[in-house]
């Protein structure tokens, strides 16, 4: 089974996030971190590898960003992929979410995955969608927001939380999962692990090199348009309290909970 | 004239509508009738007739409905929707908030080469077009998304879109023959909608006091409990614990679970992402206590308390006791 991990490379979540007024994009400079949501999909790789019911000859980590993206592939590596793959041009910046999941569709398509795994959203742009848009380009079957899968004989048993309550849902492979953070603990990588990453394959690859029509992605191809942005109602700021003595800090819960008569 | 907006109407096992998807429908025809257009519903599986028309109170004046494409799985819809949405014409897709409209929306993105903006709060017409405004950055700023070329997918925030059941009287019902895709049918329900936990009522509590991460581990959910017994409230939870086996499912609170709006809402542990906010933020009062003063429910609470849970909450409880037998 050859699997392969969609991974992003997202801001810090300690760093203030902005939106360039300019171009009228996520600011994505400053400091950069693998979306914690997609170390996630990693470890369901490395953890159905190990669990015996099915022999994984590969996980390999695909991105499409900028050349600092690089970073967040290798910490990809060094959370358990065996290499990487690296999506990469100027045309794509600007790519919305039509653009980008046709993008990364075509990547997938060079590599021919049995399972694709990737974290149900990310840390920056809020979006839970990207798995079932390239599911329905590589004309696979789909399931997002999965916390448990069971590898069967090709096909997976997969649960997850929808608006009933839980479904348990049979998915033939090869299949794009999207994987919600209570699947897993993903593990810490190892000293050695870190200090290998850099030497593991990486290949790059711009549009042409992966049958992408330059045309549907980046700002040009894409679908949508942001007309404006406008800061959100103003809600009165609440009351802060640093807990330093705790008797204190019960004090005055209690008489802002008496205050308002609710208890 | 710009073409309809269609809307899926979500559906459980004993034929119910949900709440948001008829609030989609609600919002669709108010759009329409600015656009000078039509609102119209999907449906799949078993809808009777009479449930189908009915959708025509909220506003729509067709109902679409295929009866062979099974419900609760994203992709057959997929297929549904963009047969109707090609032949008959519409120009948008509208979703209410939810799991399934996200992967539908999404879905038709690819198979339409179509623009989708998700976690709308807001629908406007400018200029003869449907505009969306969507918040980002956890809520620090809004956008107005505007579409090129057709159809545009729309896909809401839970409870963005208010159900009303007006006189719009019985929609014309219309049934669709559909060849699901070869992939649509890869995926099956084995079960749907199972209940884990106890069955927990939060839905009527005043006083809510939720758990989360921030807990640390299932046994301290006790702390939250004696709280909320002191304080005469209920307990509620978020996703992750849940899901994590922490505390029943009946309990959750936020996307995929319950929306409450009580006197107090006291967020213990809680960081608030987007998908437990948009089930409590209409909460009188909301009162926070994480450790990380940089937790997201800081911004939303109207009193944050930034310290450790586990020596605030039991002191917390013997207070509010106190008070109250004194």
């Amino acid at each position: 089974m050859k699997i392969c991990c969609l991974v992003k490379e997202v801001p810090d979540a300690a760093v203030q996030k902005r939106i360039d007024s300019s171009t009228k994009r996520l600011d994505r400079s400053g400091e950069k971190n693998l979306n914690p949501f997609d170390t996630h999909g990693i470890e369901a790789a490395m953890q159905i590898r190990e669990g015996g019911n099915a022999e994984v000859d590969e996980i390999v980590a695909v991105t499409m960003g900028p050349e600092s993206a690089v970073r967040a592939l290798h910490k990809a590596v060094a959370l358990g992929a065996d290499r990487s793959v690296h999506l990469t041009d100027e045309a794509l910046a600007g790519s919305d979410v039509c653009a980008t999941g046709y993008a990364l569709a075509k990547v997938l398509e060079s590599e021919q995955p049995d399972l694709v795994l990737l974290g149900q959203q990310s840390d920056d742009g809020e979006c839970y969608t990207i798995g079932a848009v390239v599911a329905d380009h590589l004309k696979m079957p789909s399931l997002t927001q999965v916390i448990k899968i069971d590898v069967g004989d090709g096909k997976l048993t997969c649960e997850r939380q929808a608006e009933y309550g839980y479904d348990t849902v049979e998915v033939d492979l090869p299949a794009v999962i999207s994987v919600g953070d209570a699947i897993n603990e993903p593990r810490y990588p190892s000293l050695k692990a870190i200090m290998g990453a850099k030497k593991k394959p990486l290949e790059t690859h711009a549009t042409g090199d992966v049958g992408i029509d330059a045309g549907e992605v980046g700002e040009a191809g894409s679908k949508t348009q942001v007309l404006a942005i406008n800061p959100p109602p103003q809600k009165e700021a609440g009351e802060i309290i640093e807990d330093e003595d705790t008797n204190e800090t019960v004090e005055k819960i209690v008489a802002w909970l008496d205050e308002r008569k609710l208890i | 004239m710009a073409g309809g907006i269609l809307v899926y109407a979500l559906h459980d096992d004993e034929g119910n509508f949900n709440k948001n998807s008829l609030g989609a429908i609600s919002e669709a025809a108010k759009l329409a009738s600015e656009l000078g257009t039509e609102a119209a519903a999907v449906v799949v599986g078993d809808v009777s007739d009479d449930g189908a028309a009915g959708l025509g109170a909220y506003g729509a004046k067709r109902v679409f409905r295929a009866k062979d494409a099974p419900e609760g799985l994203a992709q057959p819809i997929v297929d549904v929707m963009a047969k109707v949405i090609s032949d008959e014409g519409f120009s948008y897709a509208l979703f209410g908030g939810g799991l399934l409209g996200f992967e539908i929306g999404a879905g038709l993105t690819a198979r339409l080469n179509a623009g989708v903006t998700m976690e709308v709060t807001e629908v406007k017409v400018q200029d003869g077009k449907l505009v969306a405004e969507r918040p980002v950055l956890q809520d620090s700023a809004i956008v107005d998304v505007g579409y090129v070329g057709e159809p545009g997918i729309i896909i809401g925030r839970l409870n963005a879109f208010d159900a009303n059941e007006g006189d719009g009287g019985s929609a014309e019902v219309v049934d669709v023959d559909i060849e699901l895709s070869d992939w649509s049918t890869k995926a099956r329900m084995v079960t749907r909608g199972e209940q884990r936990g106890a069955d927990v009522n939060i839905e009527d509590a005043e006083i809510l006091v939720g758990g989360g991460r921030g807990l640390g581990e299932k046994d301290n959910f006790k702390l939250a409990e004696e709280l909320a017994d002191a304080m005469g409230g209920a307990v509620a939870a978020t996703r992750a614990v849940v899901d994590a086996g922490w505390y029943p499912y009946a309990a959750q609170i936020g996307q995929t679970g319950k929306t409450v709006a009580p006197k107090l809402y006291l967020a213990a542990g809680i960081s608030g992402a987007i998908q437990h906010k948009v089930g409590m933020q209409n909460s009188e009062n909301i009162l926070a206590i994480n450790k990380d003063p940089n937790a997201p429910i800081f911004e939303f609470s109207d009193l944050g308390v930034v310290g450790d849970l586990h020596k605030i909450l039991p002191k917390l409880t013997e207070a509010v006791k106190a008070k109250k037998g004194g």
